[in-house]
């Protein structure tokens, strides 16, 4: 018993190597969205909008037209970061860009809109996180491309940066808008 | 060519790395002198060619050479020289050199100033020590090659991330390093300890002063990195439980303990076992920090995998550093004699509680920051860590007033209890204080100040017991105090450091003040606390590689000028970002904090303006804490009073 003991550390190691090992090997792409959801409709979800505002976002919201879904909080250091990038595609590009404002606190959401600039059609305000659960969400930010039928055909999570958006968004968005 | 250099030398440093690993282990299971003294000119070479290949990038960046694919991705001709050198490890590759730098520093100091060390001891620490190097510049080099050219080279970089362009992320990432490394050495030696069979009071000697550096290294990083989220995310906020900074947490929590467990070797050569345990845990957690923050910007857990075969690589190396590491334990462990056997009430008891506490909470801040890594589907937030994480730290916070006043091997609780009563008293003070200040509060914030104080207090009570205040004539307490080790003084400004740290949390999480005003030139906004600021309206301007709209504000304090304030916003046109510079004025009672937000369109401004109560104070704690730690690292008995002692006992464990 005693000198089972001294074995507990590496068998916890060895599940935790084996857990994470195989994450990280199954898919190779950790980035992937869990399989289940691609190509899904997205799931049903209507949140309120941030205060003072109309415009709150729900999964009715979706289809028509290919849309652009951005989950960002103002604590992330790494949606300030994408920001330009989000912008760019919002403002000069036209195309439409919602957001889930994924746990805030919504005055500071505002105010981090109003000092970075709000590229968004609509922002739903998550702020217990369960929309993003649903959506599989593990940390912001996150984009995701919705389709005309309101289908999720890809997922970004990490900030965007020009190259991926050139690389992979807009080919797709262009495919998908035909 | 001189890319190439760097290259030539960093492959030139695995090999030395290979020989350090090999030779003086081989060298000390057959008790072989010269293979054993292999481990030092290896050492202090790897660390010769690790510094060549260092320079060599710095000066690839000082001179922005865009053919060096790391410097073009990340640098810029027209950025400021501090943040072209700080651009070095301002990537993933560069931090990641930084990295076995910093592994060779403390590698080399060993085989330079380990002189009084056991041979065999010093033999196979260093040779641990070296196959940490083997792994990581293996990684390097195979991986994360940082002198990758271009060709054909680009006119011109795409900048380091503006947001790192800050004196104080810039320097943040060598101290957690340092931190993160320095655990490296509490590790080879744990290693080296299970090889040789043997731990006694000695050898907790020699790794006591490098746990108490990496860990003052390490509580100044982690302290750094919240600062900068302080005043770059621009509303003040200064933890955020996100996997970048608990992962910088973590190691700072097992450190923390494996420095108080080690204490317990150290005095009563008991807690071995667990000692060991912590160290190689520390390090662990240090690699799994390092690879958590690798990146330097990506605060998420998005940063771990993003290239698979790296992932895989970082894997495998912390699979059998700490895999191989635990095996070993598990083999020789058990056979390490027992030590001195202590009573539940004493300070070894105290110790113990406080280690399995802290613990406890370094294993739900874990869980915490790798859970949604395995499970999609779930989120971790600050609810989760208020609901484990502060609970199991109050415990500690209390325990920790009475252990240093309790006896080793069997203490009486209410007579330690009962030294404390001024403590306790003036703590009730501190509370009705606050309360009377602040007119109410939440009982959280009025338990966090009663637990901050009880630190602060409790520290105090400790040194005025040394040195019987009050008890026996000043002039004799004041030499008493002046002839106190520096590690009682250590211990104390440590706590207090903690202590001091946690009322200013608590003040400044529950009594902020904030404003959202829309500000003309000429508007005066009253604050609190007899302050009011002048709002003169905005230019614009440029700094080297940015545009700025800059706010020219006066800070009044009754009337009169105090400061100006210029909060900015930047925009960097190469790296296509704004970033917002906050103006905050600190005075030892708190921040007043002010942000420039956007032009409306009838000409005024929005600013957001913030008095933090006390919040200056989080970092000071974190000093305090990191001071104590020093003190504590030149105190006598660590400098000299190893070699003679450790060579007493050396002598008493063979008879």
């Amino acid at each position: 018993m005693h000198r089972l003991l001294f074995l507990l550390p590496l068998v916890l190691l060895a599940a935790l190597a084996v857990g994470i090992g195989t994450k990280l090997l199954s898919g190779s792409d950790p980035q992937a969205l869990p399989s289940a959801l691609i190509d899904k409709p997205l799931p049903e979800f209507s949140l309120a909008p941030l205060p003072g505002r109309s415009d709150g976002l729900a999964s009715t919201d979706f289809g028509g037209t290919p849309m652009l879904l951005n989950v960002f909080a103002s604590w992330c250091v790494a949606c300030l970061a994408e920001h330009p990038v989000i912008t760019r595609l919002g403002r000069d590009d036209g195309i439409p860009v919602v957001a889930i404002n994924y746990k805030d606190k919504p005055e500071n959401a505002l105010a981090w809109l109003k000092r970075n600039g709000d590229p968004y059609r609509r922002i739903g305000a998550d702020v217990d996180g369960r929309t993003a659960i649903d959506l599989g969400v593990y940390g912001v930010p996150e984009t995701f491309v919705i389709d005309k039928a309101g289908r999720i055909r890809y997922r970004h999570p990490g900030p965007l940066t020009p190259d991926i958006v050139d690389r992979e968004i807009r080919p797709l968005l262009a495919e998908l808008a035909k | 060519m001189i890319p190439e250099f760097g290259h030539y030398a960093l492959v030139l440093a695995l090999l030395l790395a290979l020989v350090q690993s090999t030779l003086p282990l081989w060298g000390a299971a057959r008790r072989h002198p010269g293979m054993m003294a292999a481990a030092e000119p290896a050492a202090t070479l790897q660390l010769a060619a690790i510094a060549i290949a260092f320079a060599a990038l710095t000066w690839a960046y000082v001179v922005s050479d865009f053919s060096v694919a790391v410097v073009a991705g990340n640098s810029h001709s027209l950025k400021p020289l501090l943040y072209k050198v700080t651009g070095v490890w301002g990537n993933h590759e560069g931090s990641m050199l930084l990295w076995v730098l910093i592994l060779a520093v403390f590698g080399a100091a060993v085989a330079l100033f380990g002189g009084n060390l056991p041979a065999t001891l010093k033999a196979r620490v260093l040779a641990v020590q070296g196959m940490i190097g083997v792994g990581f510049l293996a990684f390097i080099i195979l991986t994360s090659n940082p002198f990758l050219r271009l060709d054909p080279a680009p006119i011109d970089g795409r900048d380091l991330n503006p947001l790192l362009q800050d004196p104080g992320l810039a320097f943040h990432p060598p101290f957690l390093y340092l931190g993160y490394v320095g655990f490296s050495m509490a590790f080879s030696f744990a290693v080296a300890a299970l090889i040789e069979g043997r731990v006694d009071p000695a050898w907790a000697r020699w790794v006591r002063p490098w746990t108490l550096a990496a860990w003052a290294f390490l509580t100044v990083g982690v302290a750094l990195g919240s600062y900068w989220a302080y005043y770059e995310l621009g509303w003040g906020g200064w933890w955020f439980w996100d996997p970048v900074e608990n992962a910088s947490l973590m190691p700072w929590l097992s450190g923390t303990a494996l420095l108080h467990s080690a204490l317990v070797v150290e005095k009563r050569d008991a807690l071995k076992s667990w000692t060991i345990l912590l160290a190689i845990l520390t390090f662990g957690l240090s690699l799994v920090g390092t690879f958590l923050v690798r990146s330097g910007i990506i605060t998420s857990v998005h940063a771990f995998a993003v290239d698979p075969e790296r992932g895989v690589f970082i894997l495998l190396l912390l699979a059998i550093t700490v895999g191989g590491a635990f095996t070993l334990y598990a083999i020789r462990a058990p056979r390490l004699k027992l030590g001195g056997v202590f009573a539940p009430i004493s300070r070894e008891g105290a110790l113990v509680l406080n280690n399995l506490l802290i613990c406890t909470a370094t294993v739900t801040v874990f869980i915490g920051t790798l859970y949604p890594l395995l499970d999609k589907t779930v989120s971790v937030g600050k609810p989760y860590y208020q609901l484990t994480f502060v609970p199991l730290m109050a415990p500690v916070v209390a325990v920790m007033v009475i252990a240093p006043l309790m006896a080793w091997k069997r203490s009486d609780l209410p007579g330690v209890l009962g030294r404390l009563k001024f403590a306790a008293a003036g703590t009730v003070l501190v509370v009705l204080a606050a309360l009377w200040l602040q007119g109410g509060g939440p009982v959280l914030a009025l338990l966090g100040i009663a637990f901050g104080a009880w630190v602060v207090l409790g520290a105090a009570t400790e040194i005025a017991e040394r040195v019987r205040l009050f008890r026996i004539p000043l002039r004799d307490s004041l030499s008493r105090a002046a002839g106190l080790p520096r590690s009682a003084w250590g211990t104390a400004f440590a706590h207090a450091g903690l202590g001091v740290a946690l009322l200013s949390m608590i003040a400044s999480s529950y009594w902020s003040t904030e404003w959202l005003v829309l500000a003309k030139p000429g508007d005066r906004i009253e604050l609190v606390a007899g302050y009011a600021v002048e709002f003169d309206g905005v230019t614009a301007g440029h700094g080297p590689n940015y545009q700025t709209s800059l706010g020219d504000l006066k800070l009044l304090h009754d009337g009169t000028f105090v400061t100006d304030l210029a909060p900015e916003k930047r925009f960097y046109p190469v790296a296509q970002m704004p970033t917002s510079e906050v103006a905050i004025h600190t005075t030892l009672a708190g921040d007043i904090y002010v942000a420039l937000g956007e032009e409306q369109a009838d000409g005024r401004w929005s600013l957001r303006l913030y008095h933090h109560p006390l919040v200056p104070w989080i970092w000071g704690g974190a000093l305090i804490m990191a001071f104590g730690g020093v003190l504590s690292l030149s105190d006598r008995r660590l400098r000299v009073g190893a070699p003679r002692r450790a060579a007493a006992s050396a002598m008493g464990s063979q008879a």
